[in-house]
């Protein structure tokens, strides 16, 4: 099966200047305007590159181990007693979750471009192990911002990030998670952009990374698109995947945005409930504004400043969103509900002991949102999960909340 | 003419360089920061870029975004940074006043409200510094309506195809970053900054030229008055005046960069 960029323009958007209807564009300091130029024409030439593309293919069947599988979950289906579920294992990627797949693709660019160092944000820790990687396999110089408090939060992934040769730099500033490691990572490149190429982590950010990040996770939905005839014989009817920035969401839904019949529901952290300040719903009760280069939905004051997004999953602990999905959400192609922490834990458990697979919190979010829909569907329909990652980085947070280890 | 425009005239006329100085809105002093803006206009600056503070500012260093973060626990807003233009011309603050900040909060604020609010409040000009001029047209539209000035950033990575699309929209002066980078203090003037300026004279013509990021020192604005109309100082401003919260130091500092602008 090719897992190629060719063909991924499903829908015409963005237009030349990086919108999604009123969404996306870019909202930049003028430094670095140019070398987004750069890299909007360099990804231009390489997504209809022969050379490239066969590249990009060989790695992602060579080191990231693709095509990943699609599981029948058959467990989970006769116990919800509805649609017929199925589960796209992108768990199974090389470094654990999805990620990969833009790594990959960016540092190929990179070595395009011609930039010898590396810098990238992250949250929980996914995208910096997914960047340190692909840096050490192509030599490169790697630099990690993360904010302080996940430093704390997720030590484990700081010393992988560390053991494969990245340098993490703790983030002091704002409110010391992703948004300001996004911040930082922006700082570093405005001043350093003649020779560093910022490997964006989600369908998030200026033109051209939203488009850019969508098209190399777009793999996923190719994939489970040609799985699913291959299995059962049609499209599925309703595709599930959880939403921070929205990378796995994105990459899974773009090859169906113009599949009519297929529903598309992208799930949030509703954190400690949708009804408190504390959340990270950003496309359900968020509105749109401006933060990290893009016009999109935003959890914000009355003011325009960024407020403070919670979940129990660092991955989609942010207070924005990817511009597409903020399209996607206006126009109704697709749905976006929203679970909270509780929810989340339990069906992560849940997941586990049914399936034998434990998810990533984020993918547990996914499932949450499963658990309420597929009973109120019949046997002879089909939904598809984006496994997003896999959990072993979850187990000390969660072992901590469920009240500790029970020997 | 705009009042910028009288400004640049003047100087032109007494053989000297602009001093543009950046204060954060409301820090350290909430509510008084007329007081500031009246103090730095009396000791002789030109031009006063107020900032509004944001969360998440893209293009700020450590000093600045420090300031920003202590004025929005303070409770400023982009009302109050209005209120204290106000102030600042009801206390007979002449001088052009410049708001400096990041697009969201005006965007939230709405765009043609926040032009019209500005404008009647007293500023003269905005510049936003992750609005690019890509997607500028509209503010361009608002603010023209409202006879505010639309001051765009040039960089040393600018090219022509930039400078191009400046050209339209720009007015004011053109607010050229002196090097990459973030706000904040330098040991010296980065090199190059005569050709940039040079360049941006050639492709925009006709409209004044200030020079910021990384200038804080007397002899920086000296350098930068020998090739440019103007230059601006900020980090060092904001952290002396946080450090020692006094106006007397404040003036003693702005005169003393003052004095380095005439040729």
């Amino acid at each position: 099966m090719s897992s190629l960029i060719q063909g991924t323009s499903f829908t015409s958007e963005p237009d030349a200047r990086g919108h999604f209807g009123p969404f996306g564009g870019r909202f930049v300091p003028e430094t670095l305007v140019p070398a987004l130029d750069e890299l909007a024409r360099r990804y231009e030439e390489a997504r209809t590159d022969p050379e490239f593309l066969a590249e990009f293919d060989r790695h992602l069947q060579e080191y990231v181990g693709r095509p990943t599988p699609l599981t029948f979950a058959e467990n989970l289906t006769n116990e919800l007693g509805g649609a017929k579920i199925y589960l796209k294992r992108e768990d199974l990627c090389h470094t654990g979750a999805h990620k990969i797949n833009n790594t990959i693709g960016q540092i190929l660019l990179a070595r395009k471009m011609g930039k010898p160092r590396i810098i990238a944000e992250t949250g929980a820790g996914q995208h910096g192990v997914a960047t340190a990687t692909v840096c050490a396999k192509f030599g490169y110089q790697c630099c990690v911002y993360m904010g302080a408090e996940d430093v704390k939060r997720q030590r484990l992934n700081v010393f992988r990030m560390q053991l494969l040769g990245a340098e993490v730099r703790p983030v002091e500033s704002g409110t010391k998670t992703l948004k300001d490691a996004t911040n930082e990572a922006l700082r570093d490149w405005v001043t350093n952009v003649a020779d560093t190429h910022y490997i964006i982590g989600s369908v998030v950010g200026p033109h051209p990374y939203p488009a850019m990040v969508r098209d190399f996770q777009s793999v996923i939905g190719r994939e489970t698109r040609a799985q699913m005839i291959e299995r059962t014989g049609r499209l599925p009817d309703v595709v599930l995947a959880c939403v921070g920035g929205g990378s796995n969401a994105m990459g899974m839904f773009h090859p169906f945005v113009s599949d009519e019949s297929v529903r598309l529901i992208g799930v949030e952290a509703a954190g400690d409930g949708i009804g408190t300040e504390r959340h990270a719903a950003t496309l359900s009760l968020g509105r749109p504004g401006v933060l990290h280069g893009s016009l999109t939905y935003l959890l914000q004051d009355v003011h325009g400043q960024i407020a403070e997004a919670h979940s129990v999953s660092a991955g989609l602990d942010y207070p924005g969103v990817g511009p597409e999905h903020s399209s996607l959400k206006d126009r109704g192609r697709a749905e976006y509900a929203a679970v909270n922490d509780e929810e989340a834990l339990d069906a992560l458990q849940w997941v586990s002991r049914r399936e034998g697979i434990l998810p990533a919190l984020e993918t547990a979010h996914a499932f949450a949102e499963l658990r309420k829909l597929a009973p109120t569907m019949s046997p002879d329909q089909t939904i598809v999960v984006c496994f997003s990652g896999r959990g072993d980085k979850d187990v000390e947070a969660v072992a901590e909340r469920l009240g500790g280890f029970q020997l | 003419m705009s009042r910028l425009q009288s400004c640049f005239d003047a100087l032109h006329d007494r053989n000297e360089a602009a001093l543009v100085v950046f204060v954060t809105a409301g820090d350290p002093f909430p509510g008084e920061t007329w007081k500031v803006i009246k103090t730095i206009a009396d000791a002789g600056a030109d031009i006063i870029e107020l900032g509004i503070p944001f969360s998440d500012p893209l293009a700020d260093g450590p000093v600045i975004q420090a300031s920003s973060m202590r004025a929005l626990e303070a409770g400023v807003t982009p009302p109050s940074v209005l209120d204290d233009v106000r102030a600042a011309r009801d206390a007979g603050v002449e001088v052009p006043i410049v708001l400096m900040g990041s697009w969201n909060p005006v965007m939230q604020f709405g765009m043609a409200e926040f032009a019209a609010a500005a404008a009647s409040a007293g500023a003269d000009a905005t510049i936003l510094t992750d609005l690019s001029p890509d997607e500028a047209e509209e503010w361009k539209v608002a603010s023209t309506a409202e006879g505010l000035d639309t001051i765009f950033l040039i960089a040393p990575t600018s090219t022509q195809v930039r400078m191009d699309m400046v050209r339209p929209l720009a007015g004011g002066f053109i607010y050229c970053v002196s090097r990459t980078g973030i706000t904040g203090m330098h040991d010296n003037v980065s090199n190059g900054i005569a050709d940039l300026v040079e360049n941006i004279r050639t492709n925009i013509p006709g409209v004044p030229v200030c020079v910021g990021f990384g200038i804080s020192q007397p002899e920086h604005v000296r350098a930068v008055a020998q090739v440019a109309d103007g230059a601006v100082v900020g980090s060092r401003i904001v952290q002396q005046l946080h450090e020692t919260k006094s106006l007397d130091v404040l003036a003693e500092t702005v005169a003393s960069l003052k004095a380095a602008t005439k040729r």
